[in-house]
């Protein structure tokens, strides 16, 4: 049992180190969920692909430098500790990329990854349905047989990115009448561009059109975009939905690089004689270091050949409240200022508060709520029997 | 990198583990706590046998240490099993006497890898006024500041909320040391203790898990097991993800202190405080989900119900251990 880093890897950590310090904006980008910020971002993404770091781990054919697990995480703290903008293109990164790898064809890889790596085609999600939230398997949307690929009917909604995004990919239902909801199932890439298609954002909780409805209206899709076998969509889904994918969707360097912010602004605003507020502050340095450790055990233990399966959900109900109690005691922190936009022009200085704490809510919802969470561990990790949701 | 348990570390877990299940740890305790120490010192000899208090032990007092990750391990399945006794305090005395060298650590650490020394050791600065267990102690040793003591007695018991945990003040003594290294082996030992007492939570903790999931899923009401609830179900999942999020901060902490880290102090110290925490948190879910048979002495489970909270206190509370994780 040991912590210690491989010379390979150290090396690893000064050349992203040197990368980023050299071309990180020294000024934040404006606000993804806009469209002048996604534009940012989006060309953000074009220098990162460019310098071979935007998917770290993937082989180099597609973009990447065939990074390990560690090196991924060593390159996640050094992003986020060089206070990087955020990914426009993490969701074809961290959820599409894995299924491609795992059930994807070479044509297929080659034909997607490159581009997302680069930040050409920038990808958004369409699970859930105005009916299917946390309940998935029963989604309504269709893929019906057409000459050379399907045709898509239904409505998608709480796409994320997807009033900005190029392409989306998702879940339809191919055959009707299956003995199981998460039967008949077909995963599926789609353009947003496409005819058909009509994309309606939605504000936000935070005002901005951050994700968006999808109106599907015969919309073609030819065969090579299918992914896996027809039918076998849940399957193609879930697969990695435990694994590195439970691992990857919020790393470590997030969390750590923000406990700093916060520890720093303690010292800096900070009263001694409160206490309790500094409490809040221990724990989220405690809990960013508690995550981070728990994280290198669990890429020990795949790089080991093991697997995350069900514990996966350990991680998200414990990243997703520490970000809420971090954002809050930051805000505690600024007092009256707590309450300001990051936008205002007397906002302090140290900024991203108000904008950080506003996503941080979403945490306990999206990626699988919370709720469902805890049920994943008490019946397969803790063996407790399956009841009414 | 790899940190994940070695093969080493589980075997010496497993052996632990299999020895207090079958040696009636609960009964031991149950004696300790009417003062008759005979039962919890036999199963001391039995553990010594194991090598635990060697590990606390360098060689040159015939012990294999110190090895802190070691000593975590095992202080996990000591907690686990709510083992009877002073032995957090003889682990961190082991340490403050091998720092201190002429002080008694000839006389006493070969003692203490043996298991024929029970050892208290008391330092107000880092823990409370008393001594634990001081009329089963063999010797109690005393900081105060710069001076090491040894202790002629101790005063009359102070029950604990835990009645298996005896404390006393001790009383009076001679002096073994003098001096600011006494001080600063002080706070070396107070940081094995805090280390092998969030150790002894965390194991504790799960214990409380385990023993509240086994009822949970063979108690029924309304015609259908509990444990197919949600309110419950709930509970039982944030309780599994505070243990779990406990262990890693243990076992950095002890990587820390093993390799001299400055950060030591810091990493046991969130070690602590979290793993404090997840065992009261347990103990409470353990009392709620047993309901009223949880609130009865007569129940073992009560032994781990009650030492939750008196071990998130010692040696740190938590309070003391936030305050040290922003100690720059």
């Amino acid at each position: 049992m040991d912590l210690d880093h491989s010379p390979a890897d150290d090396a690893f950590r000064a050349e992203a180190r040197a990368w980023l310090a050299a071309h990180v904006p020294a000024d934040p980008l404006p606000s993804l969920e806009t469209g002048e910020g996604f534009a940012a971002h989006r060309a953000w993404e074009r220098t990162l692909g460019a310098g071979g770091w935007s998917a770290v781990s993937w082989p180099r054919a597609y973009g990447g430098r065939d990074a390990s697990l560690l090196q991924w995480l060593v390159f996640e703290e050094e992003y986020y500790a060089a206070g990087a903008p955020g990914r426009v293109g993490q969701n074809g990164i961290s959820l599409l990329a894995p299924t491609l790898f795992a059930h994807g064809t070479e044509e297929q890889r080659a034909r997607v990854l490159p581009a997302m790596a680069s930040g050409e085609t920038v990808w958004a999600q369409a699970w859930s349905e105005p009916e299917s939230g946390s309940d998935l398997a029963s989604l309504r949307s269709t893929a019906v047989r057409a000459d050379g690929g399907w045709l898509l009917h239904g409505q998608k909604t709480w796409s994320s990115r997807a009033a900005f995004a190029d392409r989306a990919f998702g879940l339809f239902r191919s055959e009707p009448g299956t003995p199981k909801p998460h039967q008949g199932l077909t995963y599926l890439m789609f353009p947003l561009d496409a005819e058909g298609v009509t994309v309606r954002p939605v504000g936000r909780l935070d005002g901005k059109p951050a994700f968006a409805e999808l109106f599907l209206d015969g919309v073609f899709v030819p065969d090579e975009d299918v992914i896996g076998e027809p039918g076998q969509g849940w399957r193609v889904a879930m697969s990695t939905a435990g694994n590195e994918r439970g691992l990857t969707l919020r790393s470590p360097g997030r969390f750590t690089a923000a406990a700093d912010r916060l520890a720093a602004l303690w010292r800096e605003h900070g009263d001694p004689a409160d206490t309790a507020l500094r409490d809040r502050v221990a724990d989220a340095v405690i809990g960013a270091r508690a995550y981070r450790l728990h994280t290198w055990a669990n890429a020990s233990r795949i790089a080991e050949g093991g697997a995350l399966g069900a514990e996966s959900s350990l991680n998200k109900v414990f990243w997703s409240e520490l970000d809420i109690a971090l954002h809050e005691t930051a805000l505690d922190l600024l007092g009256p200022l707590g309450e300001l936009a990051d936008h205002a022009d007397e906002a302090p200085a140290h900024g991203g508060w108000a904008e950080g704490y506003t996503f941080s809510l979403a945490g306990p919802i999206y990626a699988g709520t919370n709720e469902i969470q805890r049920d994943i561990i008490a019946e397969r990790l803790l063996g407790l029997p399956k009841g009414r949701r | 990198m790899r940190f994940l348990p070695d093969a080493e570390h589980r075997e010496l877990a497993r052996t632990l583990d299999g020895l207090l299940a079958s040696a009636d740890t609960p009964g031991a305790a149950r004696a300790w706590a009417a003062g008759d120490h005979a039962p919890g010192r036999a199963l001391w000899s039995r553990l010594a046998e194991t090598g635990v208090f060697a590990l606390a032990v360098p060689e040159p007092y015939e012990g294999m240490g110190p090895l802190p990750v070691e000593l975590a391990f095992s202080f996990v399945e000591l907690g686990r099993h709510a083992v009877p006794g002073p032995v957090v305090e003889t682990v961190a005395a082991a340490a403050l006497l091998d720092r201190l060298g002429d002080a008694g650590a000839a006389a006493w650490l070969p003692r203490v890898a043996a298991g024929k020394a029970v050892l208290s050791l008391c330092a107000p600065e880092h823990g409370g006024p008393y001594a634990l267990d001081a009329d089963a102690a063999d010797a109690v040793l005393v900081v105060d500041g710069d001076v090491l003591r040894l202790a002629e007695g101790a005063g009359p018991v102070q029950p604990s909320a835990d009645p298996v945990r005896r404390l006393a003040r001790p009383l009076g003594g001679t002096v073994l040391a003098r001096g600011p290294e006494v001080a600063r082996a002080a706070g070396h030992a107070a940081g094995v203790a805090a280390l092998a007492t969030a150790a002894q939570s965390l194991g504790l903790g799960l214990a409380l898990l385990d023993r509240t999931v086994s009822y949970i899923r063979q108690r029924t009401q309304f015609g259908v097991a509990i444990g197919s609830f949600q309110a419950v179900k709930h509970r039982l999942a944030d309780t599994l993800v505070a243990l779990e999020f406990a262990r890693p901060l243990l076992y950095g902490a002890a990587l820390a202190l093993a390799a001299g880290s400055d950060a030591a102090p810091r990493e046991i110290a969130a070690a602590k405080v979290t793993a404090g925490e997840a065992a009261h948190a347990a103990a409470r879910t353990a009392l709620q989900l047993h309901g009223a048979v949880g609130y009865t002495a007569e129940l073992d489970l009560s032994l781990w119900i009650r030492k939750a909270r008196p071990l998130r206190d010692a040696w740190g509370t938590p309070a003391a251990c936030r305050a040290r994780v922003l100690a720059s």
